[in-house]
């Protein structure tokens, strides 16, 4: 799939960028988003030790395998596969808690650290489970309750009621997260049956 | 309200991270040392997803700066319209997937063009806040262990997103329409 996907955005960029005459932007973009991922990645490398020395200490005092015991309800509807009292569930828990207190640069790291756990449970090491794509897909869908960086905005614009936006948007992540989770038990399905 | 929610998102960090540090203590571990030993695996794991982000951010780069993104706008901005979708709010709907950065400064003109407490303000700030940047999340997570076939999972974020969207627009016309 990415394969594609990245081959194609390349290819049609390019073709689109020659009839518009727009090739000086694109070259600059090139090099400008190369640039980019380094910075973004420098950033995310304070956080993410941060957090790896943390979860480290979670997991040697049994705190994850705790965490992990009491997301088991959620967690055998949404992980079937993984053993309930696995350490992934704890970071999954940790991920999801993180997310929901809108602390993304937290919520980034320990979401890394539930993948690595995860891919010690999977067979093919090179392709996405079914608790990965589940896990990744509640993450893309933007499952939170305090959407952080956009009240700061609101609030730095003058907004009368910075906080007036939680509740529609808290209803339109659910939906997000809702539809997320069911598309892709039904993608998980029809993935099967092709085999 | 913002009072509270200010006061969790100061205390959330410190609290927890008070919490691990004295039952790890209290269980005898050397908190230090683990944390430490815990922590170095931090650089490793952020140059191993330089090389993923790189490639998409690439693509992406070239994709918006070419006029491609705007070109799918204007074929899909007059069925978008047809089912209620503000047009304003449209390009937003296409750069919230792709770029975190790209969306937030578009959510900001829309703020400062239309003001945070008008419809559009608002529309864009639910949009904003409840959807992620699906192709960041997938890069870096995936990329972190080496996964190079995603399956389906770029699909069902993205239709996740679509969802978000659909139920943003839904619930602010409800609201404050």
């Amino acid at each position: 799939m990415l394969n594609k996907i990245w081959f194609a955005m390349i290819t049609v960029g390019m073709v689109v960028a020659a009839i518009n005459g727009r090739m000086e932007e694109v070259s600059v973009a090139i090099l400008q988003s190369a640039e980019e991922s380094v910075r973004i990645v420098i950033k995310l490398i304070g956080p993410m030790s941060l957090w790896l020395g943390l979860m480290k200490l979670a997991e040697e005092s049994g705190l994850v395998q705790g965490l992990a015991k009491l997301f088991k309800p959620v967690a055998k509807i949404l992980f079937p596969k993984i053993p309930t009292d696995h350490p992934a569930l704890g970071s999954i828990m940790m991920n999801l808690s993180a997310n929901l207190l809108g602390l993304g640069n937290s919520a980034t790291p320990l979401g890394i650290k539930a993948m690595h756990q995860l891919q010690s449970l999977n067979n093919k090491s090179e392709t996405a489970s079914d608790a990965m794509c589940t896990f990744l897909v509640i993450n893309t869908s933007g499952l939170t309750l305090i959407p952080t960086t956009i009240l700061a905005l609101r609030a730095g614009a003058g907004s009368i009621n910075p906080t007036e936006i939680v509740g529609t948007t808290l209803f339109a992540t659910a939906c997000s997260t809702i539809a997320g989770v069911i598309i892709n038990k039904l993608l998980i399905k029809v993935g099967r049956s092709k085999l | 309200m913002i009072d509270l929610i200010n006061l969790i998102s100061e205390w959330a960090i410190p609290v927890v991270i008070f919490f691990i540090l004295s039952i790890s203590f209290y269980r005898g571990i050397k908190v230090y040392d683990v944390f430490v030993e815990g922590a170095v695996e931090g650089l490793a794991t952020g140059i191993k997803i330089i090389p993923y982000l790189l490639a998409m951010l690439v693509a992406i780069g070239v994709f918006r700066s070419s006029g491609a993104l705007d070109l799918i706008l204007d074929l899909v901005a007059i069925p978008l319209q047809r089912v209620g979708i503000p047009k304003e709010v449209i390009p937003l709907s296409l750069i919230r997937p792709l770029s975190g950065t790209g969306a937030l400064g578009f959510v900001t003109d829309l703020i400062n063009q239309y003001g945070p407490d008008s419809f559009i303000g608002r529309l864009a700030s639910t949009m904003q806040g409840s959807t992620e940047t699906t192709f960041y999340v997938v890069t870096v997570y995936f990329g972190a262990i080496g996964i190079k076939n995603t399956r389906h999972a770029i699909a069902a974020g993205l239709v996740a997103d679509f969802v978000g969207f659909i139920a943003a627009v839904f619930i602010c016309q409800l609201v404050f329409g």
